[in-house]
């Protein structure tokens, strides 16, 4: 830690850790300087020139990015100089800027927007035609570029050198012609490429996904943490209620990092990112009885009935991952403290594997099998569950959140027919949905609040972004359903 | 432009205008000076005696023809480029302004790439409309208009109030439809 200076910051007397830079120091004592290339984790080539403040002692305004704190340093940010100066180079920016804003998918998160009503506002001096490049170029699987709209901060080409490493952008060209452009021969194709669409301050990266699906204005944002595997990185939810019309009636638009530097820094995965197309589709609303007869049941009567199957039978219940600490200690109190369940499964199988590397994404994409370990839970083999089904010895079958089928393929069907009574909680249907003999619809992460605890043991809490579909409730709202109703009968409860 | 106060006094309150009856008296003398004065004209009309104003008129609406002012806020319309293909670029800043929250657009792809983005869809629904005339302030591209003067726009079920696109571009009549029943597609299985 370097030690502590005081400097003058707009004429009131503050303190900084020596050297850190003007634009980090000011953010510290609330005052937002604009900038475009600089980014904590990116660097600070200081190419944008909006960042200018004006130091005491200096002939020129200087960049704050690259300015920094040292004892008795007089900084202004808010003089009429650093004002025109910046909207200067605002204008500079925009010379060949399309101002497309009513097409752009940028727009209402631009930095060129912000900027331009909050330092801007000048009438512009360009008489000449503007500069044409390229539109519409498919970057990549998630990226869509366009050349015209692009100011040249190049944060998206540090990120694919410096993060990633794997050089997919670059700027290409001189003067007026610079642009940035996919390297010949290569395709913005990384698990990471979607992190360019966040640090692009401006449209020329747009996510293909999100395109014009909806505007970001109609967007409530949400706190919440990724499930797509243990790592925990924080995101930030972006659903579509107000206007059920857009984003194809569909209710999640997009997942967007948050910055935590103890789980993720700045970045989350682009399967994280994409892998929300479960929560609005294959959705489960209804609590029902399947055979013999299928019929619509109440919260009520589908615990009584299911609890009182539950009890004196060999169960085994296939868990996952996906649980979330209030879950594992309603699943607890349920299975072992009522119930007295010998076999638990809830192992990361093939359905719940993939791949992992030294950035963030792990290799079990569950968010919380370590909340289970914690109380003490210990999971059984898939194998020894197969040997058990196909010997009879599994009379109930409980399975939450899984899909059968990604872990014993065909089998699985024949294996689930060998139980007497079969449970499926959760939020999807699944590929074996309509096999069960009871369904109880949950609510998905992004309905319920709780607790995930990542692989590091960290806990994390993640908010309610939407309301839940249909009847569904939480999972510990259902154990605690079924518990009550293990403990205390239907036929008590009537007397 | 500065912000200029212009002070306005109000009417004196006086004795007579407390008592009511003379201001009573004066509006009546008013409304009987209208009747007189366009009973002689409408008299004078009607024996073809020229050299006298026309008397006020009533409109027989509607077995006559309502008149619109010029400026009017009427039924939308959507407008084309010289090619045939629509204004619209999907934008949604009318449906951003628009106070009753009755248009709804779905953007898509343009085929041409310098106007990167057009309407699939466009639908007012005219039961909710206010006719505020804020989509057309709202548009960038001058792809939306209020002057179709048409004003009489009732049917006999709230679907048949929505307009789609090409109803509101001319390309096809309004005609009404049965009405469909809405089904939810969140709701599960």
């Amino acid at each position: 830690m370097n030690k502590i200076v005081k400097y003058k910051l707009n004429g009131k007397d503050v303190e900084a850790p020596e050297g850190r830079l003007v634009i980090e120091a000011a953010k510290d004592q609330g005052i937002e300087i604009p900038h475009y290339c600089y980014h904590p984790a990116l660097g600070n080539p200081g190419n944008c020139r909006m960042c200018i403040v004006e130091v005491a002692g200096a002939p020129k305004p200087q960049v704050s990015c690259r300015t920094g704190v040292r004892e008795g340093l007089e900084v202004k940010t808010d003089s009429d100089a650093v004002k025109r100066a910046q909207a200067s180079a605002l204008e500079l920016h925009l010379v060949n800027h399309p101002l497309d804003c009513p097409v752009c998918d940028q727009s209402g998160e631009c930095g060129l927007q912000d900027y331009y009503m909050k330092i801007g506002q000048y009438s512009s001096s360009v008489r000449e035609d503007k500069e044409h490049k390229g539109k519409r170029i498919e970057a990549g699987p998630h990226v869509m570029l366009d050349q015209e709209r692009c100011v040249l901060c190049t944060r998206c080409t540090r990120f694919v050198d410096n993060v990633t490493k794997t050089h997919e952008l670059g700027i290409f060209g001189m003067g007026h012609n610079e642009r940035v452009e996919v390297t010949p021969g290569m395709t913005l194709d990384n698990a990471y490429s979607g992190n360019v669409v966040d640090i692009c301050p401006v449209g020329a990266l747009t996510d293909r996904d999100f395109r014009y699906k909806v505007r970001v204005w109609y967007l409530d944002k949400t706190d919440s943490i990724c499930p797509g595997c243990s790592r925990g990185c924080n995101i930030s939810v972006h659903a579509n209620t107000q206007r059920p019309w857009h984003n194809d009636g569909k209710r999640v638009a997009r997942l967007k990092p948050r910055v935590n530097m103890d789980i993720n820094g700045h970045w989350i995965c682009d399967d994280g990112r994409y892998g929300f197309s479960s929560l609005d589709s294959d959705r489960l609303g209804k609590v029902l009885r399947l055979s013999p007869e299928r019929a619509e049941l109440s919260w009520f009567d589908a615990a009584h009935e299911v609890a009182a199957k539950l009890k004196d039978s060999s169960i085994a219940v296939v868990a996952s991952g996906m649980l979330s600490n209030e879950d594992w200690a309603a699943y607890k109190a349920l299975f072992v403290d009522a119930l007295k369940v010998q076999g638990h499964y809830f192992t990361a199988e093939p359905d719940q594997l993939g791949e992992e590397d030294a950035l963030l994404r792990r290799k079990e994409k569950v968010p919380n099998l370590k909340g289970a370990e914690a109380l003490g839970l210990k999971s059984g083999s898939f194998d020894e569950l197969k040997k058990n089904l196909e010997a009879g010895k599994v009379k109930t079958l409980y399975v939450i959140e899984r899909d059968l089928t990604k872990i014993w393929g065909d089998k699985a069907a024949g294996l689930l027919a060998k139980a007497d009574m079969t449970i499926l909680q959760g939020p999807n249907k699944y590929a074996l949905g309509d096999s069960f003999t009871y369904r109880l619809p949950a609510t998905a992460y992004v309905e319920e609040e709780g607790h995930f605890t990542n692989f590091e043991g960290k806990v994390q809490a993640y908010k309610k972004a939407l309301a839940p579909i249909g009847h569904a409730r939480p999972d510990w709202d259902i154990f605690a359903l079924l518990k009550k109703a293990v403990i205390q009968p239907a036929a008590k409860v009537a007397a | 432009m500065a912000i200029t106060i212009r002070p306005v006094t109000r009417p004196q309150r006086t004795f007579l205008t407390e008592i009511y009856l003379v201001e009573v008296w004066r509006g009546l003398m008013l409304t009987f000076r209208h009747l007189f004065v366009n009973l002689f004209r409408h008299t004078m009309t009607l024996f073809r005696i020229k050299g006298f104003l026309p008397g006020a008129v009533t409109i027989q609406y509607p077995e006559d023809a309502a008149m619109l002012g010029k400026r009017a806020r009427t039924r939308h319309r959507l407008l084309k480029r010289d090619d045939g293909a629509p204004r619209c670029t999907a934008c949604l800043l009318c449906e951003t302004i628009c106070p009753a929250k009755c248009i709804r657009i779905t953007a898509e792809n343009a085929p041409d790439v310098t106007v990167e983005k057009r309407a699939k869809t466009f639908d007012i629904d005219l039961g909710m409309c206010v006719f505020c005339g804020y989509c057309v302030e709202a548009c960038p591209v001058d792809a939306i208009h209020m002057d179709a003067n048409e004003v009489e726009l009732s049917t006999f079920n709230r679907k048949d109030m929505i307009w789609d696109m090409a109803e509101l571009l001319g390309d096809k009549p309004k005609l009404p439809s049965a009405a469909t029943k809405a089904v939810d597609p969140l709701y599960g299985a």
